[in-house]
């Protein structure tokens, strides 16, 4: 698998995540930087880390989509090649429309840092493959602005065309997100973006291995 | 240039005896700049004019000691060719006027302090004191410093794993925000902040300079009065974006050899970053304030050189080097300006719009500050305590003491930092120490901060003797090795006598535990002035510790593991109740000596609980301390939801057996057919040890009193802050 990690300013998971994409898959991901103009040719998947990207003093990743290699990564997505955006990734690709809806300010007003449990709604994708339908895995969270927020027909849609990825398990919602959302797919299920960070719980040494499985499942899908 | 006058100088904090050394240093009267120069340089803060004589006594050295205290901040080496970088700073006075500001900027200068020497931060600890729960500003306060501290190093990427939390009325007019920076270096790319050699370009990098902070460090050597919220300007405001963009781009630039010395902008900004390069380098340094990057127009030279703005350094570059540290710093968008150059004069001259606006004899600044041997008086000593009758109750006086300020769950607080990112996080808060991997190793660190403001309050030799200790013991708990120290001194008013003697005993306490530990103090901070209207707080000297784990994997933890083991306490019950939270919580009395440290027997359990650790015999270990036994089984139990049945040794008064506070304690479990050999192993050196009864299920159970549910008291633990947080 050929993959690439966009690294903007204030990206600060960018190093986790190439750590876990190269446990799963052998060799390391290419590192991009924010203001080149494109991605390397021949990527299998693109990976948008957490972070705060440009201080996210604005909203949460609207000014990361403005950015000079995300016109690249657009199009990319638009023509197929797999997104996985995590925490700062997901705002991101919903800044940019890739995926529906928005996140907004935590429901406590404050950052949230905790493991929390969450069901994996949508098996069967590249991403998820190797977890079984309802399977309830333990994943850390830590952000600001992670209360997923669509309108009803939006939610309804997700709902309906099994693009709800992740839901916190019913009690353990760390932010309010409506539904219980905790990451969705688009439509291809080409794109995920999730709040909780898997690569976070991907060795044993994380006391949980729970988020190695959708780096094990990319590798398995696009090598 | 306009003289300046006595008045003046009284005006910046100086007294009438620095204005005369002044006048005899410069051989002139000074012009205000280079009044406002020597009144931030010869502040409390910065010269350390009431402190520096009795620091000299600390122990400083070791075979693992790279750079000791001087620099900013202390490195070991652990090993393989890495180090360990890491120092602990207060942000007190700056924290009470504007929380949210004054913690976050707490937190951006102690990361600035870590990386100008060549280390990516990998950790951050906090130790805060506030005053009364019930005070007025408390849960303002607690909620801004929380949100701060969480805002500027979540933003960073560092993860916060661990830190301490206390309240207690003397910090209502002064709280207290001691931020701990551990930082990862090469051993062999260490960088010093001497600005050595002549013709040297110096070099200003970072955000520019505005009016924010000016006189900050002034405003931390004196007390606060009523009119003290009138001082919000002198606090700074942060930004960790740029933080994070200068952190990448200095260690770029270090990955080079173009750089000389470096140094961060942080208290007194321009001016003693300048002053002391130059001091440490024995050259002279000579700047063009038309250079300086300013953000807003028409700045003299004395706000320049007072500002206080955030994220900035200063850099000495080998000549020639310009251009290739210029790009580093254009690719992260910073500002860069080679603003002056290096001399041999010795002197630190300022230029401005072409006319000399300040010549000062460097060392006058630095070296020549006033040093003064403050008098001080032994504080009286409280009578041991008398008798305790014993309550009717042991589970029902825990169950209170588990929700009571000092012991209930920090939960609330710590979910607001981010603990994990980096994914090194081995053990996240909650446990004695943090466990923090050093990246793509098996080694990791062991990192804490610890001190028990009430012993130092009561004998302040004990209570320095003690926080190192506690320090050691909690280092040692997880199975880590301790290397060394930084220590975060909080005092009151250092004119008066009796602050001056808990200030002189406490740092000769703390002395003599880091020689009998090997456990030396590398860096540190001295905070005094904690005081509002003449009444000043515990006093509080903050130990920050780290110690190494060689193999990460060998390290314990506090929940129990499963029900039916044995419980074993290691060292000496002998039911110490003075200054005992038992004590102060539930009979509402702060009396009595602390318990005392035997540093041997500290030395000697401690060595023997590790060696259980790091060979696999023990499944739990939790050091014993605040709340006695009781508590430290009770977390034990409330950290994994299993309970514990328990028989107090017969003879043994239960109230003191059970909340008593002695020292150099850990409580154990270990599976029932390893316990026995444990037991005799530890007779066998000699070394107290007593079974205390076995795990179990769900229900905590004292010999003759009712079963209590592990999760009714986890909830009473848990609750008490987020109750106190949402209280309106």
């Amino acid at each position: 698998m050929k993959a690439a990690v966009v690294v903007f300013p204030a990206s600060n998971c960018d190093r986790d995540v190439h750590d876990a994409l190269k446990r799963s898959n052998g060799t390391p991901p290419a590192m991009v930087w924010h203001q080149d103009a494109s991605l390397p040719e021949g990527l299998d998947l693109i990976v948008l880390p957490g972070g705060f990207s440009y201080g996210d003093y604005l909203r949460c990743g609207a000014m990361a989509a403005q950015s000079p290699i995300m016109r690249d990564v657009i199009d990319r997505a638009n023509k197929g090649t797999p997104v996985l955006g995590i925490c700062n990734g997901f705002q991101i690709l919903c800044e940019t429309k890739l995926l529906p809806g928005a996140l907004m300010r935590n429901a406590s007003l404050k950052f949230v840092s905790r493991d929390v449990n969450m069901t994996v709604e949508g098996a069967n994708t590249m991403f998820t493959a190797g977890y079984k339908p309802g399977q309830v895995i333990n994943i850390p969270v830590a952000h600001g602005d992670g209360n997923y927020f669509a309108d009803k027909d939006t939610l309804d849609r997700l709902e309906g065309e099994g693009q709800v990825a992740f839901r916190y398990v019913e009690g353990s919602n760390p932010n309010g997100a409506a539904r219980n959302i905790a990451g969705i797919f688009n439509e291809k299920r080409t794109i995920l973006g999730l709040m909780p960070h898997p690569e976070r719980h991907s060795e044993p040494l994380h006391g949980n291995t729970d988020g190695k499985a959708i780096f094990d499942s990319l590798v398995k899908a696009l090598s | 240039m306009t003289e300046a006058t006595l008045t003046q100088a009284i005006e910046h904090g100086l007294i009438e005896s620095e204005w005369k050394h002044i006048l005899r240093v410069m051989n002139r009267a000074p012009n205000l700049t280079e009044l406002g120069i020597f009144s931030v340089m010869w502040s409390e803060h910065c010269s350390y004019k009431s402190s520096r004589a009795h620091l000299r006594k600390l122990p400083t050295t070791a075979p693992w000691v790279i750079q000791g205290p001087g620099e900013n901040a202390g490195v070991i080496d652990i090993g393989d060719g890495d180090a360990i970088i890491f120092k602990m700073e207060s942000h007190n006075h700056p924290s009470f006027i504007e929380p949210y500001q004054g913690a976050a900027t707490g937190v951006g200068g102690i990361m600035r302090d870590v990386f100008t020497m060549g280390a990516r931060p990998i950790a951050m600890l906090n130790a805060l004191r506030f005053g009364e729960p019930d005070h007025p500003k408390t849960q303002h306060l607690v909620s801004g410093v929380v949100a701060g501290i969480g805002g500027y190093g979540n933003c960073m990427g560092v993860p916060t794993v661990g830190g301490e939390v206390n309240f207690h009325k003397s910090y209502n007019g002064n709280i207290l925000v001691n931020a701990m920076c551990v930082g990862l270096a090469k051993a062999n790319n260490i960088f010093l902040s001497a600005a050595k050699g002549s013709g040297n370009p110096v070099v200003y990098v970072g955000s520019k300079t505005g009016r924010d902070g000016i006189h900050g460090a002034t405003m931390a050597s004196a007390e606060f009065d009523d009119a003290s919220e009138e001082k919000r300007p002198t606090v700074q405001v942060g930004d960790p974006f740029t933080e994070k963009l200068l952190l990448e781009a200095c260690l770029e630039l270090m990955a080079t050899d173009a750089i000389v010395g470096i140094q961060d902008m942080g208290a007194a900004g321009l001016t003693s970053s300048s002053c002391e390069m130059a001091d440490k380098g024995g050259s002279g340094i000579e700047l063009n304030l038309d250079k300086v990057p300013c953000r807003e127009k028409g700045m003299t030279p004395y706000e320049m050189m007072l500002s206080e703005s955030q994220e900035r350094m200063l850099m000495v570059l080998k000549p020639g080097r310009e251009k290739e540290a210029e790009k580093i710093f254009k690719k992260w968008e910073l500002d860069f300006a080679v603003i002056g150059i290096t001399t041999d004069t010795k002197r630190l001259v300022l230029k401005f719009k072409g006319e000399t606006v300040a010549d000062i004899p460097v060392t006058a600044l630095a070296d020549e500050a006033p040093l003064y041997e403050r008098p001080w008086e032994e504080p009286k000593r409280p009578a041991p305590l008398g008798p305790i009758a014993e309550p009717k109750s042991i589970t029902e006086a825990l169950a209170k003491l588990v929700a009571t300020p000092d012991l209930a769950s920090r939960r609330w607080i710590y979910e607001q930092y981010d603990s994990t990112v980096m994914a090194d996080t081995v053990q996240k808060p909650g446990g004695d120490a943090a466990i923090v991997r050093i990246h793509s190793t098996q080694k990791a660190v062991a990192l804490t901060t610890d001190v028990t403001p009430r012993y130092v309050q009561a004998d302040p030799y004990a209570g320095g003797v003690q926080a190192v200790a506690e320090c050691w013991r909690n280092i040692t708990a997880v199975g880590g090795t301790p290397l060394a120290i930084t220590d975060n001194l909080n005092f009151g008013n250092p004119q008066r006598p009796e602050i001056m003697g808990q200030f002189v005993l406490a740092v000769r306490g703390i002395g003599d535990a880091c020689r009998a530990l090997d456990f030396p103090v590398v860096s540190g901070n001295v905070s005094l002035y904690n005081e509002t209207n003449g009444q000043g707080i515990l006093p509080t000297p903050a130990i920050g510790g780290v110690g190494i784990l060689k193999d990460v994997h060998k390290h314990a933890t506090i929940p129990f593991k499963a029900a039916g083991e044995t419980i074993i306490v290691i060292g000496e019950t002998k039911g110490h109740l003075g200054q005992s939270i038992y004590l102060r919580e539930i009979l509402g009395r702060e009396e009595g000596t602390p318990p005392p440290v035997d540093l041997k027997i500290e030395r000697r359990n401690g060595d023997f609980v590790r060696e259980l650790i790091t060979s696999g015999r023990v499944t739990a270990v939790h050091d014993a301390s605040d709340g006695g036994l009781a508590v430290t089984i009770a977390e034990m139990a409330m950290s994994s939801g299993l309970g514990a049945t328990l028989t107090t040794p017969a003879g043994k008064s239960h109230v003191e057996f059970w909340f008593g506070e002695d020292q150099a304690r850990y409580v154990v479990t270990a599976k029932a057919a390893d316990a026995d050999k444990i037991v005799a192993d530890a007779k066998a050196v000699g070394i107290p040890v007593t079974k205390l009864g076995t795990t179990a299920a769900e229900h905590l159970k004292l010999d003759g009193e009712d079963p209590f549910p592990t999760a009714r008291l986890r909830q009473l633990n848990e609750e008490w802050l987020p109750k106190l947080m949402a209280a309106s």
